[in-house]
């Protein structure tokens, strides 16, 4: 993982965006559950959780497409009950990017300075630099259709940081991209978020994505958040079995078993802390599975089924062969809950 | 469903007689047009002229039914629009109470045979005393041309990605600058398309009318008395021609304008 | 990027910008106003008429004054039963399965071929070629007919051409259907209902037909079947929902044409005739009420069916 620098030092600054008891449900369905948040002013903050988890219903409530059925929400202190859109100094890149297929790309960026009575000449000049900004000028008389996924996704950026929005809300802008653009765009917007100091609130479903990215990840389950913290905290200490499992696929494995606590306790344990050792405890290798630059063994330690990986080796163990293992304790973490 | 095997021999000759079915009787509108034959419908034609063309031009009956049946369409092709983009935009962007319900509500005036709607009107119009004007043609024609506009509209809402409503509410778009500047444009060849549809279907309907016109006479009407007491069958023949025509061209516009949104607009990936 | 600007704006001012944030905030309210016209419209107007209607068809008409009284009778439906006016529906529902039946036999070749081979210009030379008669004025088609249908017509010239003229006089010969010429014969009003109602037959089927996917049929192909059987127990089925949609309009729409009949058939009322003839010059609206009863049931149930058949995804 890349070193980079700590997050924003907490001040007594206002909060970016604050969520207090927030629940949104749709009838029966609990979308999102009681939710208590603080997003912090200049961060770039990640909800994580897998699909229906309430992370995008969570986003939709901070842009205004949604209103809380229960609580509040704050953006910079000030109630946004009842608040439309349109009327929240916040702006957001689709997941579709939902460029506007009538207009030409200029037309689309330029599109907030319009509804606001911006003058043409004013406001497309003003566009004009907003697509150098992400690399695209000279773009403009361009229609939508004609980028490619990569470009729409500049074109959507421009289009929401035109408005110098308070904060900026990326709905899985990277999920339509393929893997080499994805990895190249979460650096660009790593870099544009440091430049601008605003703050960013992106949701995703990929793990990897929200730990390479955010200074902090709230990882949401069934409408709940299930943990907040850095991405550090999250994939060394998880809080649940959920996000043990969720983030990084630990080994959640009973505490007595692991040699950290008391039994009825749980503990996760990473795959790739776990090593294979002359000295350890006796396994059999149930599977190998080959996956480039690890090797992924499914382990049975006396019952309990494990997870390994390992570096790719000559002499790894065969499934159906004997083997032992070890790990450090340090690497262990007793979870607070086990559900 | 597409296949790239030849078609087999009977398919194609059962397709092309279906396709010569369909089409010759409008043919022979565009050739009896011009016959010299008054009194029967002789065929081969013995002769041809112009004549009847000018004939036609010259009567001042079929004008009056020309200029009424447009104005009805015209003011029916309004209501329909505005009803019908509401009503398609509130059932495609929402869930409500009575959706279903008004879903179907809206088919139900072509769903029914037109006798019944016409009927029901034309005693609803003796119950409450209401006398025969052009606004009780436009009752019965705007009724079921809202489903024209409304199945058109319907399906570009659907097709139109709803994060585009979205994105323009998030930009600063209130209400009227979303519908104006995003809403509108998308879904202007529908509503185009959809209007001019209704516009041929209420400028064609005689079932309705019989009922509701009282002794009014649209184009139709004049048609349908002329179909049953033939009297002027040269002219006849030319009206005939004159109103293939002026359908032709709108359903000619409606295809093309129709044919090119038929990816999901805003949500292309 | 100045960080001054406020997060939330103020709302705006004047009358329009107040109304419409209001209305966004209250998205019920909405929904509701503009739901409200159609409501007023449909739900109000045209549905208050139809239920007047009905009311009606419970009165009954003295025999001797011809006024209507106004109590409560089941006597009107009692005269649906008379076997004069049972044969009028007997007729119209007879005609109208005929039709249904004949169309769909007629549509679906030109339907599967539009749908499964035509590319391009054949594409749009077919789109065109159902739309045109589908379009084209339904009184402007019956006249062609007529042209078509006369005794001087190009039909009987063409049979006589051909040397046909004795197969035309033995169909007309037949009994029921035949008559003197195929202009006052069921026959003839057959053939243009066939005609009139027929793309309302062929785009549903089309629709459902370009919906299946090639790959199911090189799948049925794959397994062993012929094309026979994976016509019969693939495409076939799929294609159902779509036939039944455009029987829908077919049926329906012959149950209530009074226009047809009275143009080319023999002079036997069908449904539409009759409630025509009872609201009009007989002045008894309670059994043309009745009479209307009858294709409100009738399509009705066919409705329920087809819902059933999921046959409304392919409308």
């Amino acid at each position: 993982m890349p070193v980079r620098e700590p997050p924003p030092e907490r001040t007594d600054m206002t909060d970016a965006v604050t969520f207090r008891g927030v629940s949104r449900h749709f009838g029966p369905v609990r979308a999102v559950d009681e939710v208590d948040l603080e997003i912090r002013d200049g961060e770039f903050f990640a909800m994580l959780g897998p699909s229906g988890s309430g992370k995008t219903t969570c986003l939709r409530l901070i842009a205004g497409f949604e209103q809380p059925t229960a609580g509040h929400i704050e953006i910079f202190g000030e109630r946004a009950d009842g608040v439309p859109p349109y009327l929240r100094n916040v702006n957001t890149v689709f997941q579709s990017y939902a460029l506007f297929p009538h207009m030409n790309v200029l037309d689309n960026v330029a599109f907030g300075l319009r509804v606001k009575g911006v003058s043409r000449a004013e406001r497309l000049k003003a566009a004009e630099e907003a697509l150098s900004m992400v690399e695209l000028a000279g773009y403009g008389s361009r229609r939508a259709g004609e980028l490619s996924g990569g470009q729409r996704q500049r074109v959507a950026l421009a289009r929401a940081l035109i408005n110098k929005p308070r904060v900026l809300l990326l709905d899985e802008p990277l999920g339509a991209l393929d893997l080499k653009l994805r990895e190249q765009m979460q650096e660009e917007l790593r870099k544009l978020q440091r430049a601008l100091g605003l703050t960013f609130v992106f949701v995703t479903h990929d793990q990897e994505e929200a730990l390479s990215m955010a200074d902090r990840v709230a990882v949401f389950a069934e409408g709940r958040i299930q943990q907040v913290g850095s991405a550090e905290d999250i994939y060394r200490r998880p809080a649940s079995r959920f996000v043990a499992d969720f983030v990084g696929s630990s080994n959640v494995i009973p505490a007595d078993f692991a040699g950290v606590g008391a039994a009825g306790q749980w503990a996760s344990l990473r795959p790739e802390d776990i090593t294979l050792d002359p000295a350890g405890r006796e396994a059999v290798v149930t599977g190998r599975y080959f996956h480039g630059r690890v090797v992924k063994l499914a382990l049975d330690v006396g019952g309990q089924a494990l997870t390994a990986l390992v570096a790719p080796r000559d002499d790894l163990p065969d499934a159906g062969q004997a083997t032992r293992i070890a790990w450090d304790p340090a690497r262990v973490h007793l979870m607070e809950r086990g559900s | 469903m597409h296949s790239d095997n030849r078609a087999p021999l009977p398919l194609k000759l059962a397709a092309a007689g279906g396709l010569f079915f369909l089409l010759a009787p409008i043919a022979l509108i565009f050739v009896y047009a011009f016959t010299t034959e008054e009194k029967s419908f002789q065929w081969p034609p013995p002769g041809f002229t112009l004549k009847w063309i000018g004939v036609t031009l010259n009567r001042p009956d079929v004008w009056e039914a020309l200029f009424l049946s447009l104005r009805v369409a015209a003011i029916s092709t309004v209501i329909a629009l505005a009803l019908g983009t509401l009503t398609a935009a509130a059932v495609a962007r929402s869930r409500f109470f009575g959706r279903e319900t008004i879903s179907l509500l809206v088919i139900l005036p072509i769903a029914l045979p037109g006798i019944i709607t016409g009927i029901s009107l034309r005693s609803a119009f003796s119950l409450l005393e209401i006398p025969f004007s052009t606004w009780t043609i436009v009752l019965g024609h705007a009724t079921f041309c809202i489903v024209i506009v409304y199945n058109n509209a319907v399906a570009r809402f659907r097709r139109t990605s709803g994060a585009l409503i979205d994105a323009a509410m998030d930009l600063g778009a209130d209400g009227v600058q979303t519908f104006t500047l995003v809403i509108l444009p998308n879904i202007a060849t529908a509503l185009l398309a959809g209007g001019m549809l209704a516009f041929a279907l209420s400028f064609d309907e005689v079932i309705v009318t019989t009922f509701t016109a009282g002794q009014q006479t649209t184009l139709p009407i004049w048609m349908l008395e002329e179909l049953v007491r033939p009297r002027q069958r040269p002219v006849t023949n030319v009206v005939a021609m004159a109103v293939v025509l002026v359908t032709v061209l709108p359903i000619l516009a409606a295809y093309y304008l129709t044919r090119d949104g038929e990816h999901t607009a805003g949500a292309e990936k | 990027m100045s960080a001054i600007s406020p997060a939330i704006f103020a709302p705006r001012s004047g009358p329009l910008s107040r109304a419409v944030d209001w209305v966004i905030r209250h998205p019920r309210m909405f929904v509701f106003l503009m739901v409200l016209p159609i409501t007023l419209w449909l739900g109000i107007v045209y549905i208050g008429a139809l239920i007047a209607l009905l009311i009606q068809s419970f009165f009954s008409i003295d025999e001797y004054s011809g006024l209507i009284v106004h109590e409560f009778t089941l006597k009107t439906y009692a005269e649906l039963f008379r076997s004069y006016n049972l044969d009028i529906i007997i007729r119209t529902v007879s005609m109208a399965a005929a039709v249904t039946l004949a169309s769909a036999v007629i549509a679906f070749p030109i339907a599967y071929f539009a749908a499964r081979y035509a590319r391009g210009k054949w594409k749009a030379l077919f789109y065109i070629g159902v739309m045109l008669p589908l379009w084209s004025s339904y009184l402007v088609k019956v006249y062609a007919w007529k042209l078509v249908l006369a005794k001087e017509g190009i039909l009987n010239w063409l049979f006589a051409k051909l040397h046909l003229t004795w197969a035309l006089e033995a169909a007309l010969a037949l009994p029921v259907v035949g008559g003197n010429s195929l202009s006052v014969s069921y026959l003839g009003t057959f053939i243009v209902f066939v005609y009139i109602w027929l793309p309302y037959m062929i785009i549903p089927v089309q629709a459902a037909l370009e919906r299946v996917p090639a790959p199911l049929l090189e799948a049925a192909a794959d397994l062993g079947a012929t094309p026979g059987q994976s016509f019969r127990m693939v495409l076939f089925p799929l294609a159902m929902p779509g036939i039944v949609a455009g029987s829908i309009f077919t049926f329906s729409l012959t149950l209530g044409d009074y226009i047809i009949p009275q143009i080319i058939g023999s002079s036997r009322l069908f449904i539409g005739q009759a409630v025509y003839t009872q609201q009009g010059t007989a002045g008894n609206i309670p059994l043309a009420a009745a009479f209307t009863v009858v294709p409100i049931v009738i399509m009705g149930l066919y409705l329920w069916g087809a819902r059933k058949m999921g046959a409304f995804d392919a409308l």
